[in-house]
């Protein structure tokens, strides 16, 4: 049970948090033939352009309705006309979502309100979807801004089914938090298949962000669920929603459609696919397949196999919360102590980690708490590299951004196979980091019962 | 001289106890487990040979033969070197089909030239391997001419697989730096203070957590056979005034022929295990004195051990809340066990399985050889049975070699190695907090729990752990039902793992006079492996008079 505290300071120092507009901007991203689109400066836009680039290495699609000084002050009605105008003539949208940003905010622009007349004004888009979601920069985090997106897009696009107790219960909701990989929603997706069950994916970033090479050019979303898909969710018999910020819209899905839905705090590790196949046997009426039965015997051999590197390790983590739980609690089960933990967001679920304290803070946190504890595994986004320089410890990339690793869409760390994977990364990542920097020398035990005072770490291991 | 008449004067070694008790022809057996067809796990001869020297960290190691020996097996010890790196490179001839039929003398002769150009070690040890052995290469020849030619010590190590197991390839590796290494060179100086440690392998750099203490009391290692060895470190050994042999007789042959050939006494002890450290150490000193040291080196190894101890269980007492009355399973043997045991019980674990109550040094001996046969039983059990064991034993944790790992892991039991193949130094006195730490570590690990669960589809009964449980309790019953297969069940339980002897025949025996276990030994032939079962046939003995009918066939192993 860990309490959650707020970093006391005024200066944010290489801070782990992103910004609500784009986290919504790549819950957009999973929907096909969708241009994201930032109602803010241009900045706003391209400087979570640039971060996602870097982090996909793909072409991202997302526009800004650029807003100037003056428009600014005076509001921002003509900017969003205009760049909704502009996209669907230049770029032939299937669907716009239009995010809020700190500038259109503090400002109080009435997004719903500019939609509404840009309808009246132009009523060949009476019946082109329009998502808005308001997500000021100045709250929340990368994480909510998802969340809030999620939401929208059920209100606005799913349609209400004509006859509630008429259920498709082959079909499944999934509504994927943001801390799947479009791997990890493969992987959820295969799972699910394997069972007879045909899965719909909001958002399905699976199919747009996996880094694959399109037929033709497109200047927007090359992949992801449709629009129609969407609106035919209300037909599903079940909802599966993963990580606690999708219980929102998973709610929302179920008082407008009926559809039950359970939610999954975490899929990495053998409880929680366990608790996943459990679910999926249960509402296929199915038994597992052999391939399950195989994997699982492989993840708990990989557990045997891995505890004896990752077991004692003092864990350093910083992740948004539900990826926190996720991963932070899997590498608990492994025998990992979490010893600093740093998020960047309220959430439920923070409490059910197993530490005495999450910090809603930054990297310096992070990076003090790791160095006061002697923390010798660190698990954050790209932007840990330094602290973990620094601090001369191992250092696993999880999360976003990862720009300074390739593959980063690809990473699968749920299910059977994927914990089995990650496993095996980070065990391997400590048996590298031992050989690089464990010398033993005829004097490393010159002085031992110094060091055992101290409590410094003296090295005791040697890999070969 | 022949690999075959070395190997005859390795086995008549006199400075091994078990030996001594053997009788001419059961010395020209061996000393060691006959290998069975189809039931031996264990090293060659090369791959003893080649772990006893390869520590020497600035010597080229070359394996004449093809690339099997050496291209399947390199690189894989965790001994350290505080210097060079050569060791750890990998030299073979790598034998082709073509040298097999014209010879490979000439490539191994030219293999030298190239290691002595590209690499020019102090020295080359060159391994024999079985099949340039069978076609005949002469490697005492071609190392005879390369060290003449090449004017470096090029040394033939006689050593391919088939002449028998790892512990004999020791004894060979012994051997050959008898014949050609110690005594070649005379050390820059010496001092009354230096001392030979032999058998000792510097893995995972655990000789560290001693040589502190011994370079504190100003004793020199003159030379380590082999951990962090140097060449002409063991070429000038010969000028020791004393010798440690380190926890294995695999290399007694040297040091008894040390003793004989330059009058340097040795004697057995061990790191391993807070009270052992002290009495080696002590041991160290009072050989010293004995050949001319200052007597005052006893005060200051009597106040070190004293400190080191204080400080030990300081650290143990520091730890005990956290493990008191977990139960450890010990299964090992060898002479660590005994260490071992001493610091788990200090530290507040109970030990089930073997029993251990008492810490008297009376029960030292037969705890040891308790516990060895322990460890060869659980060698040759079912994974079904074994997890039975653990079950019954309600234990905590199992520590064992490395060997029964993965029944261990795969019965989902916490497990920790404390044989050769592991990671973390366990010697001397803070090897054995370290010991302590990583059980707890171990044990607090929450993985267990975790894989232990049942899966999504797992039906009540049907676990291969139920099964296996329900399998053993249905022959149990079985059994029960029939007293004539019940007791041939009982008679059927193997005492003595080497010869393969049942309870029966060893029953039998005694019945039929035998009452001692020499006398046991000479009409079954058990003990007469490894010897670690003689604690058994004792208290068979001890048993008192053998009930039942004799049976008519006795069960003797083939002579």
């Amino acid at each position: 049970m860990a309490k959650v505290s707020h970093a006391k300071k005024s200066c944010s120092v290489n801070p782990l948090k992103m910004s609500q507009p784009i986290g919504a901007a790549l819950a957009f991203m999973g929907l096909r033939g969708c241009m994201p689109l930032l109602h803010g400066s241009q900045g706003c836009t391209s400087f979570g352009l640039v971060l996602f680039v870097r982090h996909f290495k793909e072409a991202i699609p997302m526009q800004t309705t650029a807003m100037s000084e003056v428009a600014t002050v005076l509001g921002g009605f003509e900017n969003v006309e205009q760049a909704v105008l502009n996209i669907i003539q230049r770029t032939k949208p299937e669907i716009i979502g239009i995010a809020t940003t700190g500038v259109t905010e503090t400002k109080g622009d009435d997004v719903d309100g500019f939609i509404r007349l840009i309808r009246q004004r132009n009523p060949e888009l009476n019946d082109f979807p329009l998502v808005h979601v308001s997500t000021p920069d100045f709250t929340g985090a990368f994480q909510d801004g998802f969340e809030k997106a999620v939401v929208r897009l059920v209100d606005e696009l799913v349609r209400e089914p004509e006859n509630a107790a008429q259920k498709n219960m082959r079909a499944v909701n999934v509504l994927p938090g943001s801390h799947l990989t479009p791997g990890d929603i493969e992987e959820l997706r295969t799972i699910i298949e394997d069972f007879g069950l045909a899965p719909t994916f909001l958002p399905d970033i699976g199919q747009s962000l996996d880094g694959h090479i399109p037929d033709d050019f497109t200047p927007t979303t090359i992949g992801g669920v449709g629009v129609d898909e969407v609106a035919a969710m209300g037909e599903a018999g079940w909802t599966i929603a993963v990580g606690e910020h999708m219980r929102a819209a998973a709610e929302a899905l179920q008082a407008k459609t009926g559809a039950p839905y359970r939610l999954f705090e975490k899929l990495c590790g053998l409880e929680a696919s366990d608790a996943l196949i459990a679910f999926l046997m249960e509402i296929s009426g199915r038994e597992a397949p052999a391939k399950y039965r195989r994997q699982r015997g492989q993840l708990v051999d990989a557990m045997l196999d891995g505890h004896f590197h990752i077991g004692g390790r003092k864990l350093a983590i910083g992740a948004e919360p539900d990826m926190l739980l996720d991963i932070g609690s899997f590498l608990n089960d492994m025998g990992a102590r979490i010893e600093a933990a740093v998020t960047t967001t309220a959430s439920p679920i923070l409490q059910k980690l197993e530490t005495d304290e999450v910090v809603i803070g930054d990297l310096e946190d992070l990076e003090r708490l790791a160095g006061e504890k002697g923390c010798d595994l660190l698990v954050t986004h790209s932007h840990g590299r330094q602290a973990a320089e620094r601090l001369n410890i191992p250092f696993y990339r999880m999360g976003i951004p990862m720009f300074d690793r390739i593959g980063a869409a690809h990473e699968v760390s749920i299910g059977y196979r994927g914990s089995r994977d990650l496993i095996f990364k980070i065990a391997n990542l400590i048996i590298a980091h031992r050989e690089a920097n464990t010398h033993v020398t005829p004097d490393t035990w010159r002085n031992p019962w110094d060091a055992e005072a101290n409590g410094a770490a003296i090295a005791t291991s040697f890999s070969h | 001289m022949s690999v075959s008449s070395k190997i005859q004067d390795v086995f008549n070694e006199p400075g091994c106890s078990k030996n001594a008790n053997k009788s001419t022809k059961e010395k020209k057996k061996g000393c060691t487990k006959q290998l069975q067809p189809g039931g031996a796990a264990g090293g060659c001869a090369f791959d003893g040979a080649k772990i006893a020297l390869q520590p020497f960290a600035d010597v080229a190691h070359l394996v004449h033969g093809p690339i099997a020996c050496e291209g399947n097996s390199w690189d894989n010890r965790g001994s350290a070197s505080s210097g060079p790196t050569l060791w750890r490179t990998s030299f073979t001839t790598d034998m082709t089909e073509q040298d097999v039929v014209f010879g490979g003398e000439k490539k191994l002769f030219k293999a030298c030239k190239e290691i002595i150009e590209k690499y020019d070690p102090p020295a080359i040890f060159v391994y024999q391997t079985c099949v340039p052995a069978m076609i005949g290469d002469d490697i005492g020849a071609v190392c005879k001419a390369a060290s003449q030619k090449f004017n470096k010590p090029v040394i033939p190590v006689n050593v391919p697989g088939f002449v028998g197991p790892k512990n004999l390839g020791n004894k060979l590796a012994g051997e050959a730096l008898l014949d050609y290494v110690i005594g070649t060179v005379e050390p820059e100086y010496t001092t009354p203070y230096d001392i030979n440690i032999i058998g000792e392998f510097n893995l995972a750099g655990e000789f560290w957590q001693v040589k502190p203490l011994l370079d504190e009391l100003g004793i020199r290692i003159l030379s380590c056979i082999s951990g962090d060895g140097r060449y002409n470190e063991v070429a000038s050994s010969h000028r020791a005034r004393a010798t440690m042999m380190v926890c294995s007789k695999a290399m007694i042959n040297v040091a008894r022929k040390m003793e004989e050939r330059y009058g340097i006494p040795f004697f057995e002890g061990s790191f391993y295990g807070i009270e052992d450290t002290s009495d080696s150490l002590k041991e160290l000193a009072r050989l010293l004195i004995e050949r001319g040291a200052d007597p005052e080196l006893m005060d200051r190894v009597n106040a070190v051990c004293e400190r080191e101890e204080k400080r030990a269980y300081a650290a143990i007492a520091a730890l005990k809340p956290r493990v008191q009355g977990k139960k450890v399973l010990l299964i090992t043997g060898g002479v660590k066990s005994w260490s071992v045991v001493a610091a788990l019980l200090e530290a507040g674990f109970e030990m089930v399985g073997t029993s251990v109550k008492k810490s008297t040094r009376e029960d030292k001996e037969r705890i040891k050889e308790l516990m060895g046969q322990d460890a060869h039983m659980i060698e040759d059990m079912k994974p079904r049975d074994m997890y039975k064991m653990l079950r019954d034993a309600k234990a905590d944790i199992m520590l064992s070699g490395g060997r029964s790992q993965f029944v261990a892991l795969k019965a989902t039991m916490p497990w920790l190695d404390i044989n050769q193949e592991r990671h973390h130094g366990y010697m001397g006195y803070f090897g054995m907090v370290n010991l302590v730490k990583e059980i707890d570590r171990t044990l607090s690990n929450p993985v267990w729990q975790k894989v232990r669960k049942p899966a999504p589809w797992a039906k009540v009964g049907d676990s291969w752990q139920e099964r296996a449980l329900a399998q053993i309790a249905q022959e149990q019953e079985a059994l029960a039902a029939d007293p004539a297969k019940a007791e041939e069940a009982r008679r059927a339980k193997p005492v003595c793992m080497c010869k393969g002897v049942t309870l029966g025949a060893i029953e039998d025996a005694i019945r039929d006079g035998a009452a001692t276990p020499e006398a046991v030994k000479e009409k079954t032939a058990a003990s007469g492996g490894c010897g670690a079962c003689a604690v058994r046939i004792q208290e068979i003995l001890d048993q008192g008079a053998i009930v039942g009918q004799p049976t008519q066939t006795i069960n003797v192993a083939a002579e």
